[in-house]
């Protein structure tokens, strides 16, 4: 963990040279180039299910684009970059309330404003402005969707990354930023929007453990600790367990 | 029963003959079920075991459908189309219950030879079956609560009870105080409508209030005096012999293992002819497993049951249990409470309570599967783990003496519960919302539901209640022109099908062993042990090691959702302090602990080295007064302590600890931290808490004044995570997200995560949505147990006495030594924990 403190709470993170702000909203912030990235908005998650007959609380978008003003008014930055999954499902545009387009717009005033493309909302037909792109590389990274092997300086979401890690009196579990200074995995921003444990399969072979560092979302600020900090990942005590992945 | 009593008259010679051949007469209770039958009044029967509860119910039905047999089939066949329905419905908790009961109740039929067709449905039954009782029903139909809500929902529902005439609901004391009971109460409300001369029928142990319980069967009408059915109460049996078990050796300070006692429960063990071994939690039953096994030198056979293990497993040692003693039977088996309703095992003669009882009620029930015969006493022996459950078995003893009751008094029904009866409501026909709410304000637990909050339940169903109203395009149910409300589309009816019941369980994660002791990992595989709930594995990690079915076993890790583990060499587990505190002391015997405590003249009965403690108690501090609440302060080591004294149950003693802590915090009093047991709470902290109350920064009274249960109680409530965890109980139970079933790739962690951020959601953006309204009457009895908490504040109001004391008091070494600690066993910890609470004592005494 870090002891002095960090602007906004947020938590330090170094990828190919750059200096990056883990933010407890779940954003990320690059100051160098003042762009804000997030991922997974998943906006009208909640009427996607409501179709379905679970008729969840319908302000899920309502309460996102709340943390999203929020960081766009303290950080003013000149580009957002919303990783992809920023609407749930194809139809969510549709679905999208009027009073939420006119919010999206204000957020969009007088800065560059990326949509790339994630799995759940490629085929969606419109989006409100901005523009729309697979992949963006800014400098020395690249912006994309979905993590794909191999990739150095890659900054993706899709994954929705959690950890659940050793305290005093048990054990947490939150949403966190996941990488090893080559690759760095966006927890999900969207406010319905779940996480997965960084130990489970779908992670196998996007990380170097040894350098891999997990970023806690915690009120209010981010806390950051080794792969060893997180249960289900490590050695077990007496080393009979191995890892299946990074070998 | 007596052989020379004449049969009554209201017995036809048929069954009259059978009787006689068997040398039974008709008891009184009995004949008393008869005439209620005969008059098609609704009925209460409370009678202990073995006094032929079951007969009692069954008779009238039997005696009415024997009769009926020999004159015209049925009423409804005069109509032709129409098929026969169900005469009798027989609705149990517990489906081994209604399988062993049917069989009991064919046994006469069979032998008198009457016409007269008995049949089972249970999640068990197959499906072939299933739809052929629906078009051909048996006369009686025994069932369990989930079965008869998805009856009426179904399409038949109308032709299966339309000529229901009895409905009987057996250990109706054990169903009525849950969520179940609510649902079962709404749908005998549903009943009635479809047979309006449906007469009610039910069969339950002694209770606390008994007319309240002939009232759930009653059909209330609001505004009304309550309406009850006939109350008939047998004589009680005979009067049980209860013992405390008296130890040679120390009585330990905390824990729940009872340890030093386990010799002589293999002894008692040994003398009888089959015992089953009670205790509070499955960390426990494991635990005492273990150690009897250990101790077990002369080769008794003595078996695990608990609601973990795997279903064979299970399956096998009832069946043990019900081979007795004999050459393929059991001398013993250690249980949790999934022993304490269901069939009877005539070879059990003694019942051995390892650990506080808890409550009168559930000692009395517990100590009723012993022996089933009505002219002999059940036997029963309390061992008292610490201290303080001395004075606890004291207590339960007494009251069983005594014969008191403390079950719980019958709530107001659930919102959720009612939101899932509507939309079944739906399901099974197009309905009229004023008709609808007449009916279900029929049912004792909605009997004074408001209209408005009625209507709010239905928009819930309909639409989700949101202020923000979006969903009218994906209604789930439609009041259409007619008037009447009806279900959007077939699968919204799928869904409710899927979703009926109101037993929540735990997000549950299967334990595959996978490596011997060598250690080896095997990729796939292994053999199956049983489930635990998830969250406890979320405690541990990797190498950490438990108890499961009565093995130490090493964590290893999860593997999607099964926990994978080894076989861990030695015996001395890491114990976490899972399903802890289930069962909070009850309010009566928490008074007549604290009588006991306050009336020295009543020591006499303790053993000497609890007597001698409580002589140091009265010497070096003072004792807790029975109405007033007393708490110590004192240093201790590097902190200040303070002692509370509430007796009041674990789950309102730890939530008075998060709202005390919170309210120190403000007051610059500084807590550090609290613990909690059954008796009392122990907060500590850096500030001389004793020094702070004599200045009155702040006083005594005003840091217990019931205003906490204000705003605190809101701050507190809205981050707890017992308040989530009873908000997902209540989605689920609505209906506002999907049951998980067996087979479905989502696991329980998922579903959790997702309940958790709906909450939150929804409590920024509709703080008073029906389903937070509802999630927070569960907490005040549930998990929380906030309502009790409030009584206590108001009980104890300006009967604070504080005690400052310049040491640790003698009552408050247990809670001191529970402080950081869980359970620690295997001979060291032991051993370690025993030295920490004498240094304590020592210096309470210098």
């Amino acid at each position: 963990m870090t002891d002095e403190a960090t602007p906004f709470g947020g938590g330090r993170i170094e990828m190919m040279g750059e200096a990056l702000l883990g933010l407890p909203s779940g954003g990320l912030w690059w100051e160098r180039e003042a762009t804000l990235i997030v991922a997974d908005l998943h906006f009208e998650k909640a009427s996607s299910f409501a179709r379905r007959g679970s008729l969840l609380p319908p302000y899920d978008t309502s309460a996102t684009l709340d943390r999203l003003e929020s960081d766009v008014a303290a950080l003013s930055p000149a580009r957002v970059i919303s990783l992809g999954d920023a609407f749930h499902d194809p139809f969510a545009v549709e679905r999208l309330a009027e009073a939420a387009w006119a919010r999206i717009e204000r957020l969009q005033a007088a800065r560059d404003w990326i949509w790339i493309d994630g799995n759940h909302d490629a085929a969606a037909a419109t989006a409100p402005g901005g523009t729309r792109a697979e992949t963006l590389a800014v400098g020395p990274l690249v912006f994309r969707h979905e993590p794909t092997k191999g990739a150095i300086g890659e900054i993706a979401g899709h994954l929705h990354p959690a950890a659940r890690v050793k305290v005093a009196s048990g054990t947490v579990r939150r949403r966190c930023f996941a990488g090893d200074g080559d690759r760095l995995i966006l927890p999900a921003y969207g406010s319905l929007a779940g996480g997965l444990d960084v130990a489970s399969r779908a992670f196998d072979g996007l990380f170097a453990r040894r350098r891999l560092q997990v970023h806690l979302l915690g009120a209010g600020r981010v806390h950051t600790m080794p792969a060893e900090a997180v249960v289900g990942f490590g050695l077990s005590r007496d080393g009979t367990t191995r890892r299946r992945a990074n070998r | 029963m007596t052989a020379d009593a004449a049969p009554p008259p209201l017995l036809p010679p048929r069954f009259a003959a059978w009787l006689g051949e068997r040398g039974w007469s008709l008891r009184p209770h009995q004949e008393r079920l008869l005439e209620a039958g005969r008059e098609r009044r609704s009925a209460l029967l409370v009678a202990p075991t073995g006094a032929g509860k079951t007969l009692a119910g069954f008779l009238p039905s039997l005696v009415d459908l024997a009769e009926r047999a020999s004159g015209a089939r049925t009423v409804a066949a005069r109509r032709g189309v129409k098929r026969r329905g169900v005469h009798t419905l027989y609705v149990s908790p517990l489906k081994a219950l209604a399988v062993d009961v049917a069989r009991n109740v064919e046994r006469p039929i069979a032998e008198m030879g009457l016409s007269i067709r008995i049949e089972t449905r249970t999640g068990d039954t197959s499906a072939h079956k299933r739809q052929r009782q629906k078009i051909d029903p048996p006369d009686i139909l025994m069932t369990t609560p989930e079965q008869v809500a998805l009856l009426l929902g179904s399409r038949e529902a109308e032709t299966l009870f339309g000529d229901l005439d009895t409905v009987i609901f057996d250990e109706l004391h054990a169903l009525v105080t849950s969520k179940r009971g609510d649902l079962l109460a709404l749908d005998l409300a549903r009943l009635r409508r479809l047979s309006p001369r449906l007469r009610a029928v039910g069969l339950s142990a002694t209770v606390a209030d008994p007319n309240e319980l002939a009232a759930w069967l009653a059909p209330q009408t609001p505004d009304a005096p309550r309406a009850e059915a006939d109350l008939v109460i047998a004589p009680p049996g005979t009067p049980a012999i209860v013992e405390i078990l008296e130890a040679e050796t120390r009585i330990p300070w905390s824990g729940h293992l009872a340890r030093h006692a386990l010799p002589a429960v293999l002894e008692a063990i040994a003398q009888a002819r089959t015992t089953i071994v009670f205790v509070n939690t499955r960390a426990q039953a494991e635990l005492v497993f273990q150690e009897l096994w250990a101790a077990n030198d002369r080769g008794l056979r003595i078996a695990l049951h608990h609601g973990s293990l795997d279903v064979a497993q299970r399956r096998r040692v009832e069946a043990a249990m019900a081979a007795g003693g004999g050459e393929s039977g059991l001398d013993a088996v250690v249980a949790t409470s999934t022993l304490d309703l269901g069939i009877d095992w005539g070879d059990v003669d003694l019942v051995i309570h390892v650990g506080a009882p808890k409550g009168a009620s559930r000692l009395a029930q517990r100590i009723g599967r012993s022996n089933h015969r009505l002219d002999e006493p059940s036997r029963a022996l309390l061992v008292p783990a610490n201290r303080f459950e001395v004075l606890e078995c004291l207590a339960a003893r007494e009251a069983n003496a005594e014969g008191t009751q403390d079950t719980p008094p019958i709530r107001a029904g659930a919102l959720d519960v009612l939101a899932q009866h509507v939309l079944g409501r739906a399901v099974a026909s197009p309905f009229d919302a004023d008709d609808f709410f007449v009916e279900v304000t029929s049912a004792l637990p909605y009997r004074a539901l408001p209209r408005s909050t009625f209507d709010r339940v239905v928009d819930f169903v309909a639409t989700g209640g949101y202020a923000l109203r979006v969903y009218e395009r994906y209604a789930k149910i439609r009041k259409t022109k007619d008037g009447l409300w009806r279900v959007a589309n077939p699968q919204v009816a799928q869904q409710w099908r899927l979703n009926v019941g109101t037993i929540v369980e735990m997000p549950m994660v299967k334990v595959r062993l996978v490596s011997g002791d060598k250690g080896r990992i095997a990729r796939f595989g292994g053999r199956l042990l049983g489930e635990m709930e998830e969250y406890f594995f979320e405690t541990l990690t990797p190498g950490d090691t438990f108890l499961f079915g009565g093995e130490v076993l090493r964590f290893v890790g999860m593997r999607e959702t099964e926990a994978l583990v080894a076989r861990a060499a030695g015996r001395d587990p890491r114990i976490p302090s899972y399903w802890g505190g289930k069962f909070p002391l009850s309010t009566h015997l928490a008074e007549r602990v604290r009588g006991l405590l306050a009336d020295p003249t009543r020591w006499a009965g303790l053993p000497a080295q609890v007597r001698d403690w409580l002589e140091l108690q009265r010497e070096h501090s003072q004792l807790p007064g029975r109405r007033e609440m007393m708490v110590e302060t004192f240093p201790h080591g590097d902190r200040f302590h303070m002692v509370v004294y509430a007796f009041e149950g674990r789950l309102a003693h730890q939530t008075l600890g998060m709202l005390l802590t919170r309210r120190m915090e403000r007051a610059g009093l500084r807590p550090m931290g609290f613990v909690a047991n059954d008796y009392c709470l122990g907060v500590w902290g850096a500030i001389d808490l004793g020094a702070a109350f004599a200045r009155c920064r702040p006083s005594i009274d005003s840091l217990f004044d019931e205003d906490m249960l204000g705003d605190d109680l809101e701050a507190w409530l809205d981050e707890s995570v017992m308040l989530k965890r009873t908000f997902r109980n209540c989605a689920i139970i609505s209906g506002l997200v999907e049951r998980r079933h067996p087979g479905q790739e989502k696991s329980g962690r998922q579903a959790t995560a997702a309940t958790d951020l709906i909450f939150d959601v929804l409590r920024s953006h509709e703080p008073d949505h029906i389903l937070l309204q509802a999630t927070r009457a569960d907490a005040g009895h549930g998990l929380l147990d906030v309502r009790r908490l409030a009584d206590l504040l108001a009980r104890v109001k300006g009967r604070i006495r504080h005690v400052a004391l310049d040491r640790i008091s003698p009552l408050a070494v247990p809670i001191l030594t529970e402080i950081g600690r869980e359970p620690t066993p295997g001979a060291a910890g032991e051993a370690m924990l025993a030295e920490a609470a004498d240094a304590l004592m020592r210096e309470a005494t210098r």
